[in-house]
């Protein structure tokens, strides 16, 4: 498995993972009733890509909405991200987030202070 | 049933949206669809749709969740069934949802409400990050983020009420209101 991708749907983000250049990204909005569903192959995509780590990986999240049921399965995401980094590769989490939306800044914010890994806030103009 | 006075009520309220009965996952999907559509329609500032979507996508999700509880224990259908109305007064909306809840239930939610009534911004910000970081995952939700994410959102306190029907459930009513104001 070179690539993991999913196409985005109106609940659920569109996520692109190249394990050959280390790229994850996470665009759309995730709002899935079941999210540990919906989250799980990514968890194990990581668990698998963390043994074999490119020397740096770089994570893009640049999400319009996202509900309290991902929120936990984000924080899992990055704890994953937190032992890939641990691990030897560099990883850096860019947080994106439209110029009027607080509530997504303050959310990455709220990440930033839990998780062990360089977050870059980028705001981005709609 | 008169028709014409569940109509008056509604105008009256200025009820842009209404619905009574089960809560399906599909529902939820045209629900926020339509919900939207009309935010677009008044020319919402993005901010506001977005505060409002997500408050939204939270109280309704809650009622999908815990419409299985009672259904379940009481075996009783109608227990599955739900409401809730969604209006704009002035600059404000109004997220108004009722449902069953098991009697023995009701004082754990008090606690969880009341504790989040009682927190200010910076305390509710830190109490959201001790929950989301130490506490358990549901199966079904986010392990109690859900209130305490309308909180912080809305910088309002969260009304609600808790009607008797009979010796095993009650008629759980959540009221809450988003404006621009605050954050």
């Amino acid at each position: 498995m070179e690539k993991y991708s999913i196409e985005g749907t109106p609940k659920t983000p569109s996520i692109s993972f190249d394990l050959e250049s280390g790229v994850l990204e996470v665009k759309g909005r995730s709002i899935p009733e079941n999210s540990i569903e919906f989250y799980k192959p990514l968890v194990d995509a990581l668990d698998k890509y963390a043994s074999s780590a490119k020397p740096v990986t770089t994570v893009n999240v640049q999400l319009e909405y996202f509900n309290t049921s991902s929120s936990k399965c984000i924080l899992d995401v990055f704890k994953k991200l937190e032992g890939i980094n641990k691990g030897g590769s560099a990883v850096t989490i860019n947080w994106h987030y439209e110029e009027d939306d607080e509530d997504m800044l303050e959310a990455g914010e709220d990440y930033q202070a839990i998780i062990n890994v360089p977050f870059k806030m980028i705001m981005i103009n709609e | 049933m008169d028709i014409y006075d569940i109509y008056d009520k509604m105008e009256r309220n200025n009820i842009l949206l209404s619905f009574k009965g089960e809560i399906t996952s599909e529902l939820l999907t045209s629900i926020l669809q339509i919900m939207e559509n009309k935010m677009d329609n008044l020319q919402e500032e993005p901010k506001m749709k977005k505060k409002v979507y997500n408050v939204l996508v939270e109280c309704l999700q809650n009622l999908y969740h815990h419409m299985d509880e009672v259904a379940e224990k009481e075996e009783n259908e109608k227990a599955r069934s739900a409401i809730f109305t969604i209006g704009k007064t002035g600059e404000k909306y109004n997220i108004i949802t009722g449902n069953y809840i098991l009697n023995e239930n009701i004082s754990g939610l008090k606690r969880r409400l009341d504790e989040v009534n009682s927190l200010d911004k910076e305390q509710l910000k830190e109490y959201y990050k001790k929950v989301l970081n130490n506490g358990e995952m549901s199966l079904k939700g986010g392990g109690g983020l859900g209130m305490i994410d309308i909180a912080r959102k809305t910088g309002e306190k969260l009304e609600y009420n808790f009607l008797e029907i009979d010796n095993k459930v009650s008629f759980f009513t959540l009221n809450i209101k988003v404006s621009n104001q605050q954050n």
